[in-house]
């Protein structure tokens, strides 16, 4: 039982209970800040990993910039309590549960059965470096940056358009 | 070193509980939120399985997925905020328009 | 230049034309006369081809004019094609020659007739099927007259469609009949001719009787082919067992009843007999066949004019009764003997028809003898071309009947003598209800003094018409009398040898024929006239036989009980279980299994967005499943 497993079953047990809050949490914020646990549990699994510079990534984007344009919104609209379930819902959250169930027995079922072995040599961890990740987008995968940058200028424009207010008399 | 295999085990944890979410909750901005917590879920999995494999192919797709996650949020949230000035409720089950 | 033969075609047609399209404009009067016309110029044209033909040596007077080719597949060929010879000229002139003289008296007949054109538009098509029949040179095309007359026939017979009576019932009804009672002898045709295509690779009629003289058919095949095309002859002859049809179609107005039921449609049976005279050599088993159907034929139905009381169904079943003479003239192989008396009989049951329409007319409809009497005094000119007519048809010397009779029955005596003594008692009673025919409507005292008040003699254009066809019965005897044989040496080269029985025979036959037809009339007179008391008791001896006969020997009583009814009971259950229960649910049940399934289908489309996303999930975990599990 090495160090680095104890710290990851911790890491994992924490990443694990703040999933399971988000989803049974009975307010939007308490789903929120679960979900910023969450974040947060995942770019240390990046550290861990390697991928130094995703793991930053994923703090500055996700816990800094979705969880908070969530909150934002919550606050916008109000967390409302939704009332009892609808009429024909009464068997789909059983089936939800049951089908995440089958969903999760079958991946271990895959990956149990075919341990993977060791990882990788100490250059792999080199390579989760700012340096290595930057070239490698700037040279190799160029054009999915520029796509990327399409697609977050679009969703900036559409986000705009559909969230304005209605003019009046329109 | 933690094997890969852990790393895929919690990845399919994740996913299968943000899974639930979404089938089970009502409020839209809750099963948005799981909808997020699927798509990490799927990071992980790729950066773990990149380590793996030493190719650096897997770290940069992860990128290219936190871009796309983040211009869906944006937009989602913006398509609820719309949807709540005229319904007024985020209650999915109310949204009934594609109904036949 | 017999290859303008298709003109003797061509006319009545062009006469068919014009009355549609120009009928209106040219009024009733006009429509008849340029019907009765065109008939009348091909009458002309066919006496002047037979006067070249009779120029030519025996040889030589056989032609084939082909018109075009008409069918041909692979092997199948079929030339559209006349042929003329002296057998189909003679048919020619007896359609065209009669016809045209019915037509000018229907100018008169008709007159007041609300659908006065569509009559002649439907004589005219008659005459132009019929001579497409006996003109053609292939058994198809024969056909195609054959089945032209059938409906020509239907369309006149019920050419008054909405009217009904008591002894007729709905007038429809007769056409109906007689077009499905002949259908049943087109089948026998039909299959007739795929036989004989398959025997002799041919349907044209100097292929296949060329075939057969280098034995193309067997005996048994022969015998098939005849059987079949007897039964096609009965049908269209109206013989045992298909001639129910023919009292019925008194119906119909009388030249129509003159015309086809007496002079011409019906004895394209015999016609076509003669035609094949060479397949009949071959099969002297269905020959015997047919000659004994023509025997039995002609007692059956003069037993059952003895008793009618409707002049037209007298001489209705008196047609049936001479046409089995002809039936039985061919089975025995006198074959020249048997168109002799087609066109004898021609002549005379024409004129009989047309007198009673004469009566008729007089008589504002009326057809039930018993309800006429002295009818003579009234009308002289039809009583005396009647009378002509009767004498012939009882066989008197010299009148044509009598040496069409003799000439029949003396094939008859040579070849078949048990045949032969069928027929000359079929002829006794032939006589006796000849006169009667001619003694209880024209003699004695009116039976009803306001329809003989009424009565009156008929216009010129009806009574020309009747002493022509007088004439012509009073003379006809002249074409082929004994020993002379004149019209069956003309008919030579189609019929093949002309019979030559010995003096012996031929004295008999005559001197037989002249007692026995002597005999009818002195029973028919004193009956009717003298009103002496041994005829009635001769006839209450086979008082038995009366209610078989009142009822038409139950014939049409056992057709519909044993044949209509279940066909009926038949087709109605098909209509009901198989249509509309097999075929529609059928049908009308694959749509609604559409419709269900798509209405259950229809509720995924719920726009319940939780659903959606149950779906999505569920197929994601299937495909994962089947991934991992099976690879």
């Amino acid at each position: 039982m090495s160090a680095s497993l104890v710290f990851f079953i911790v890491v994992a047990a924490v990443s694990l209970t703040s999933a399971l809050g988000v989803v049974t949490s009975r307010w939007p914020i308490h789903s929120a800040l679960f979900m910023l646990v969450n974040f947060i549990t995942l770019a240390v699994f990046y550290v861990t990993l390697g991928a130094q510079f995703l793991a930053a990534a994923q703090v500055i984007i996700y816990a800094g910039g979705i969880v908070i344009l969530i909150l934002f919104v919550v606050m916008l609209i109000g967390s409302e309590k939704i009332g009892g379930p609808s009429g024909h819902r009464l068997w789909t959250p059983y089936a939800g549960v049951a089908l995440g169930v089958l969903m999760l027995a079958t991946m271990l079922y895959t990956f149990a059965s075919s341990l993977l072995g060791e990882p990788g040599t100490a250059d792999a961890i080199e390579a989760g470096h700012p340096k290595a990740v930057g070239m490698a987008l700037f040279t190799q995968y160029i054009l999915p940056i520029e796509m990327a940058a399409v697609l977050l200028l679009v969703a900036l424009i559409g986000a705009l358009l559909l969230a304005r207010q209605p003019k009046a008399g329109s | 070193m933690v094997p890969t295999s852990h790393y895929l085990i919690i990845s399919g944890a994740i996913f299968a509980i943000g899974a639930v979410g979404v089938l089970t909750r009502r409020n839209a901005l809750i099963i948005l939120m799981c909808v997020e917590l699927m798509l990490n879920s799927v990071n992980l999995s790729l950066i773990a399985l990149s380590r793996q494999w030493n190719n650096l192919g897997g770290q940069v797709f992860v990128f290219m997925i936190m871009a796309a996650a983040a211009a869906e949020v944006a937009v989602g949230l913006a398509i609820l905020i719309s949807h709540m000035r005229h319904t007024d409720t985020a209650n999915i089950d109310e949204f009934r328009l594609l109904k036949w | 230049m017999f290859d303008l033969a298709w003109l003797i075609i061509l006319l009545p047609a062009a006469g068919v034309l014009i009355n549609l399209f120009f009928g209106p404009k040219l009024g009733d009067r006009r429509v008849g006369y340029m019907a009765s016309a065109a008939v009348a110029l091909s009458f002309l044209v066919a006496a002047w081809l037979a006067l070249r033909l009779w120029g030519l040596p025996a040889d030589e007077q056989v032609h084939t004019v082909t018109l075009w080719e008409w069918i041909t597949v692979g092997s199948f060929r079929v030339a559209a094609a006349l042929l003329i010879d002296p057998l189909s000229l003679t048919m020619a002139l007896v359609v065209t020659g009669v016809g045209a003289l019915i037509h000018v008296y229907s100018v008169a007949y008709m007159e007041h007739d609300e659908h006065y054109q569509r009559f002649f538009l439907y004589l005219n098509f008659f005459i132009f099927a019929m001579l497409i029949l006996v003109l053609s040179d292939s058994f198809l095309g024969m056909f195609v007259g054959w089945e032209g007359v059938g409906l020509a026939s239907f369309l006149l017979i019920g050419f008054w469609f909405d009217r009904r009576d008591d002894s007729y019932g709905y007038y429809a009804d007769a056409g109906k009949k007689a077009f499905l009672v002949n259908r049943i002898g087109d089948f026998g045709m039909i299959v007739a001719m795929i036989a004989i295509w398959s025997a002799a690779g041919s349907l044209a009629f100097t292929d296949v009787f060329e075939a057969a003289e280098h034995g193309a058919f067997t005996a048994g095949a022969a015998t098939f082919v005849c059987l079949l095309l007897l039964l096609a002859a009965a049908g269209k002859s109206a013989q045992i067992p298909l001639f129910v049809w023919l009292p019925d179609a008194m119906a119909g107005p009388t030249p129509v009843s003159a015309l086809i039921h007496a002079a011409t449609m019906v004895t394209a049976g015999i016609y076509m007999i003669a035609r094949t005279h060479v397949l009949w050599h071959i099969a002297e088993n269905a020959a015997l066949t047919a000659a004994w159907i023509g025997a039995l034929t002609a007692l059956f139905a003069a037993s059952l004019a003895l008793v009618q009381t409707d002049l037209k169904k007298i001489l209705a079943y008196s047609t049936i009764s001479q046409l089995g003479y002809m039936m039985l003239g061919v089975g025995v192989g006198a074959y020249g003997a048997a168109i002799f008396m087609l066109v004898a009989h021609a002549f005379y049951k024409a004129l009989l028809f047309l007198a009673a329409g004469s009566v008729m007319h007089a008589l504002d409809g009326e057809l039930d003898i018993r309800k006429m009497g002295g009818l003579r005094h009234k009308m002289p000119a039809t009583f005396r071309t009647f009378l002509i007519g009767a004498v012939s048809l009882a066989g008197i010397p010299p009148l044509a009947g009598f040496f069409a009779k003799d000439a029949v029955l003396l094939g008859a005596l040579a070849h078949q003598p048990l045949v032969y003594v069928v027929g000359l008692f079929t002829a006794l009673l032939t006589a006796i209800y000849s006169f009667r025919a001619v003694f209880v409507p024209f003699f004695g005292q009116p039976r009803d003094r306001h329809l003989y008040d009424h009565a009156h003699e008929s216009p010129s254009l009806m009574t020309v018409p009747l002493w022509i066809l007088a004439a012509l019965t009073i003379f006809g005897g002249l074409l082929n009398l004994p020993f002379v044989l004149s019209l069956e040496k003309w008919l030579q080269p189609a019929l093949g040898a002309h019979d030559a029985p010995g003096l012996v025979i031929e004295l008999i036959a005559l001197t037989l024929g002249i007692l026995i037809a002597g005999f009818g009339f002195v029973i028919a007179y004193a009956w009717h006239i003298a009103n002496e008391q041994w005829p009635r008791r001769l006839a209450s001896s086979v008082e038995s036989l009366q209610p078989a006969l009142q009822n038409k020997w139950y014939v049409d009583d056992f057709y519909f009980e044993r044949i209509v009814l279940p066909l009926r009971r038949f087709a109605g259950w098909l209509a009901t279980a198989v249509d509309q229960k097999l075929i529609d649910g059928t049908v009308n049940g694959i749509g609604r299994i559409t419709v269900s399934a798509g209405d259950r289908v229809r509720k995924l489309e719920n726009g319940v967005i939780p659903s959606y996303a149950l779906a999505i999930v569920l197929g994601v975990v299937v495909l994962a499943a089947y991934f991992v599990f099976s690879i």
